[in-house]
């Protein structure tokens, strides 16, 4: 298939495997940014095929994880409102707020849609003037565009219907969050290349000199993700610490100037609570005053909504590398894919999910009838 | 610019939203013939009426009657729109059911087709439903033999429900179930993948994928046939509609104890489909296939059958994709293009479109 087998040629991948396994002469550590390429690295078994010198650290660039306890719960308070018609992405439908979900939400009456693009619910907004429709906005650079988009828009329309619930969040102030928390063992990144062809690589340089690591944009086919593995790699060998662009089919050094200025109209750069990390210093967006119209949490009066999260998990040392899953008195026991305690056990690409379906297929607890039942959603 | 807040992130404490498991509502993920619809079964229905035919779990039951080896089977039809590329409702009505009786390897004979009608659907369009359903019967061999109708208020209802039941007879020396899959089994897929679900999905969100993606919606009893004019002795077939592959090999693998192993560029997914897919974050094998089937053969007949299968209309794309296997008993695992392996899972519910 033209664009997508030629990132996927096996020979390809082999030499660059084998060049990866030629340049390593010691162990490196290095953390895909992006939810998205981690989904990659699982799905096509990159992980499995890699030298034992370089080890992989799955970042938190999963949107649906990092949205904020207290935001979830906003969105549930609002999308059980009559006369409310609340979109959002699929993935974000089942991802549990402090005691329900959006399915539930659906299932008591309130009327959840998934929409593809925020501008569907625009549109559904303009079709039903005497309903508020209400998007909930998260994501990273990457979404914001469409979302800051959708927000113009409606203020050319004219719609007074049409609102979003904003959770945004930037990536480089997360980087800058891992490289000083005290444990942190990451020595070089791939950086998420959707995130990087909006945003450009303008705000990576400074990041790369003052934790002097390399820094590699990477995209998300199978061949890109070995190629950014390879640069970074061959950087450290070399002792070296630069942004390179492996991802220049569609990253350019100053991005998408329109996308950002669209940001840029409509967003402000905000502090940010990630789900499961805590607060990080101007790592999100949040609508400007010229906007606060169409902010769904004024509209709806829910800003006083305010959560406690319970934290009972290592997944963060998992997600530093700290420690290996197994090493966790929780893994596989109170903590399975089916009842699982955090975000490396809730997905596909976690790591926790990993460790125990291939614990499970070449370990002695491997028995018929006790066959996986367990979800392995893929929510990043 | 808002104030810098003067915290300190702390990593270790790094934890991610799970999933609700006990939900004491129906969702809609309880419909999506993953994990969800299974603790359906188990928790609420086999507990209620369970018996050793009911918990076969295979597509059709196998009930001794008579001296005959008889093939039942029901399933209710609800689907938006109507009709779609490549079929109906009542294609789907007719064919879902003769294909549940095929994969116990009957012969399908007579259908009933229950009508749910909304008050205020236009009676062309249940006349339209119903004349699909009877040239579809034709096509499948079988016999529309009794029926019944139902009329709900206005807003009770998404215009037309159909469920149809179905008999069919089982050939002396036949019995195909998941429990008799061995390892050493071929598995074979009777043609591509995901074809029905991307089309139902680009009609119903409006979706253009750049070419007309058409149900794959078809009879497969007369391929059953053909396949066991080779050897009566195959082992497992299996329609893989809600769920896709993924759902109907995890079923099998889990009611058999043994393992599955498949090789990822062997399974064929067509372009559309995979460009869809890739665009929406989904994974053809968990897309729902209306006129496909897998099948559990052992090795010694594979290359007959599958010649066979090739040489039947519905079969043309019949391809090896893996084989059954004794190590990890009860998963399914894909080598990728790569040379890796992951494991594929049971699904939830039904699949959601990711954000990015």
């Amino acid at each position: 298939m033209k664009y997508i087998d030629e990132f996927n040629d096996p020979d390809l991948a082999r030499r660059l495997l084998d060049e990866i396994s030629a340049t390593a002469t010691r162990p490196w550590a290095l953390m895909e940014v992006c939810g998205g390429q981690t989904h990659s690295i699982i799905r096509h078994g990159i992980d499995q095929l890699l030298p034992e010198q370089v080890e992989l650290i799955h970042g938190p660039g999963c949107p649906v994880c990092v949205t904020p306890l207290e935001v979830i719960d906003k969105a549930l308070e609002i999308a059980a409102r009559p006369g409310v018609i609340f979109c959002s992405f699929g993935d974000m439908l089942r991802v549990p707020g402090t005691d329900r979900d959006l399915f539930r939400v659906k299932g008591e009456g309130g009327d959840v849609r998934v929409v593809y693009s925020p501008l569907d619910a625009l549109e559904l907004a303009r079709r039903n003037p005497d309903r508020e429709v209400v998007f909930f906005a998260i994501g990273f650079e990457t979404t914001a565009p469409a979302n800051a988009m959708a927000v113009h828009q409606a203020r050319r329309l004219s719609l007074t219907n049409f609102s979003l619930l904003v959770s945004h969040v930037r990536v480089p102030p997360a980087i800058e969050a891992i490289m000083t928390a005290p444990a942190c063992r990451v020595q070089g990144f791939l950086a998420a290349g959707h995130v990087c062809s909006v945003m450009g690589t303008a705000e990576y340089p400074e990041l790369a000199e003052r934790f002097r690591v390399p820094l590699v944009v990477t995209g998300f086919e199978p061949l890109d993700i070995l190629e950014g593995i390879r640069r970074a790699v061959r950087q450290l060998e070399r002792g070296e610490h630069r942004v390179e662009n492996a991802y220049e089919r569609a990253v350019r050094a100053d991005g998408n100037p329109a996308a950002v200025r669209m940001i840029e109209e409509v967003f402000e750069v905000t502090d940010r609570n990630w789900r499961g990390i805590g607060l990080i210093p101007l790592s999100g967006w949040r609508l400007t005053e010229a906007f606060r119209a169409y902010d769904a949490e004024h509209r709806f009066d829910v800003t006083d909504i305010r959560t406690e999260e319970p934290a009972e998990c290592r997944a963060g040392e998992v997600l530093q590398g700290l420690i290996k899953p197994t090493e966790c008195a929780a893994f596989g026991t109170t903590c399975t894919p089916r009842t699982p305690l955090g975000a490396t056990m809730v997905s596909s690409e976690g790591a926790c999910a990993a460790y125990y379906l291939y614990r499970r297929m070449n370990g002695p607890t491997a028995q018929a009838g006790q066959a996986p039942r367990e979800e392995m959603n893929p929510v990043a | 610019m808002p104030e810098l807040a003067d915290t300190t992130v702390d990593p270790a404490n790094w934890t991610c939203p799970a999933p609700l498991r006990d939900q004491p509502l129906v969702v809609m993920g309880h419909g999506g013939g993953g994990a969800l619809s299974a603790e359906l079964m188990e928790q609420i229905f086999a507990p209620a009426y369970g018996n050793p035919t009911l918990a076969a779990l295979a597509d059709s039951a196998v009930l001794e009657l008579g001296g005959a080896r008889l093939a039942f089977s029901t399933d209710a039809y609800v689907v938006r729109p109507l009709f779609f590329p490549g079929g109906s409702l009542g294609d789907l009505a007719v064919n879902g059911t003769v294909n549940d009786l095929a994969m116990s390897g009957a012969r399908p004979a007579y259908l009933s087709a229950a009508f749910v009608l909304e008050e205020g659907v236009e009676l062309t369009v249940v006349e339209r439903i119903a004349r699909t359903m009877g040239t579809a019967a034709e096509a499948a061999g079988v016999v529309v033999a009794t029926g019944d109708t139902k009329v709900v208020e206005s807003g009770h209802g998404d215009g037309v429900y159909v469920t149809t039941a179905g008999v069919g007879l089982v050939p002396e020396g036949v019995d195909i179930r998941p429990q008799r899959a061995r390892p050493g089994d071929a598995v074979i897929v009777s043609g591509p993948i995901g074809l029905h679900g991307v089309a139902i999905m680009s009609v119903r969100e409006g979706l253009e994928f750049g070419v007309e993606i058409a149900s794959d919606t078809a009879p497969l009893a007369d391929l059953v046939a053909a396949m066991l004019a080779v050897t009566p002795d195959v082992h497992v077939l299996r329609d893989p509609t809600r769920g896709g592959l993924a759902a109907s090999l995890n079923e099998i693998a889990r009611a058999s104890g043994t393992g599955v192993r498949l090789r990822e560029r062997a399974i064929p997914v067509p372009d559309a489909v995979a460009n869809a897919c890739g665009f929406l974050g989904l994974d053809p094998l968990y897309v729902a296939n209306e006129g496909r089937l897998v099948a559990f053969v052992p090795p010694s007949a594979a290359e007959e059958v599958l010649a066979a299968m090739r040489a039947h209309p519905q079969g043309t794309g019949a391809t090896l994709i893996g084989e059954c296997v004794a190590e990890h008993p009860g998963m399914v695992v894909v080598a990728t293009g790569l040379g890796g392996t992951r494991v594929v899972d049971l699904p939830l519910g039904e699949q959601l479109p990711r954000i990015c």
